[in-house]
């Protein structure tokens, strides 16, 4: 029975789109059989970042509305097995995604799947309120600045009020923090909340914490998500928040500056 | 002596402005969780009809619900001017 996971935020531009690419793909190297559902219709992005947007032929309202079966709109993953991606429609308008159908396509899913991470688009309209409302946990993607925060607040709100879980009143839906695009340097300077800060605030579990990092920017580029780059400080980063999800306990890395040594402070090592 | 003190001011940090504005506004969130959409409608059309008796300012005006057992109670609290 697979664990049904939603990536959400309220704010748009947090890091949502990365955080399911690069937590899904450090699943599946972990061996979990995985599927990544974009539930953003209109605006699908997912596929780019998982680099397989030229291999998108159906998408989640074809299978919705019944055009196409549920694995002929399956991408599977060409860097690691047991990978799949379920695109968004990119034209159909929004009403295209029914309550029923999503529980239909989930239902199927999850027999098949160790887990399911739905990819919430920005906002609290209909499709972010359908990412999350079958959902046994949510990841809180937040950066540490006071627009993400709130609108970080509003979710966890509507996580615990419009949501199955919430409505069926048994287990709450299980919720993580992931802070992303932390910058250490400014938080020792007094211009970034700190992450004691944010917790504090939200009140919520912290899963992980994943540095600002040129190589972020380099795996969107390049179709690769984040985690393939196992030598940069995000892609340790989110395989740390991998491990944690899968219940490893680990301390937290990237969280304080990081002392720079001789080389790397003659020839200006940035951030990898 | 004024430059003296502008040296001394310390400059407030812009990550605990930030705390404290994203304190009171998500506590003020929190409050508003869990009640009907329809509330600050509600709250909006009683002022004015309060309004249009005696003039009560916009934060004169409290409302809340409450949920007991089996029933929601409306609690509303009107802070009228002396007159």
């Amino acid at each position: 029975m697979a664990r049904i996971i939603v990536v959400t935020s309220g704010k748009g531009g947090v890091g949502k789109t990365t955080s399911a690419a690069a937590i899904s793909t450090g699943l599946a190297l972990r061996g979990k059989k995985t599927v990544v559902i974009d539930f953003d219709v209109g605006l699908r992005n997912l596929d780019l970042i998982m680099g397989c947007e030229r291999r998108v032929v159906y998408d989640l309202v074809n299978v919705i509305q019944g055009e196409a079966g549920l694995n002929q709109a399956l991408i599977r993953d060409k860097r690691v097995e047991n990978l799949f991606i379920l695109p968004a429609s990119q034209t159909r308008d929004k009403d295209a995604l029914t309550q029923e159908g999503v529980a239909e396509i989930l239902e199927k899913l999850k027999d098949e799947f160790d887990f399911i991470i739905c990819d919430s688009p920005a906002g609290i309209e209909r499709g972010a309120q359908l990412a999350m409302y079958f959902a046994d946990e949510a990841i809180v993607v937040t950066n540490p600045e006071v627009s993400s925060v709130r609108d970080s607040d509003r979710i966890l709100g509507l996580l615990a009020s419009k949501t199955q879980r919430a409505e069926r009143g048994g287990d709450p839906i299980k919720e993580h923090l992931l802070v992303t695009r932390y910058n250490p340097e400014r938080v020792t300077t007094g211009d970034m909340l700190t992450l004691e800060d944010i917790r504090e605030i939200l009140s919520v579990h912290l899963l992980g914490l994943i540095p600002e990092s040129e190589a972020v920017l380099r795996a969107s580029n390049q179709g690769v998500p984040v985690t393939h780059d196992a030598s940069s400080d995000a892609g340790q980063a989110y395989s740390d928040t991998v491990s944690r999800l899968l219940g490893e306990e680990l301390p937290l890395r990237f969280h304080e500056v990081q002392r720079k040594g001789l080389l790397s402070r003659m020839f200006g090592g940035s951030r990898r | 002596m004024k430059l003296l003190e502008f040296l001394k001011r310390e400059r407030k940090k812009s990550a605990s402005v930030a705390k404290e504005r994203l304190q009171i506004i998500v506590a003020h969130q929190r409050s508003q969780r869990g009640q009907p959409d329809y509330m600050p409608l509600l709250e909006r059309e009683l002022l004015e009809v309060i309004r249009r008796y005696v003039h009560v300012d916009d934060d004169a005006i409290q409302i809340s619900l409450d949920s007991e057992d089996n029933c929601s109670v409306l609690e509303l609290n009107v802070t009228l001017p002396k007159s």
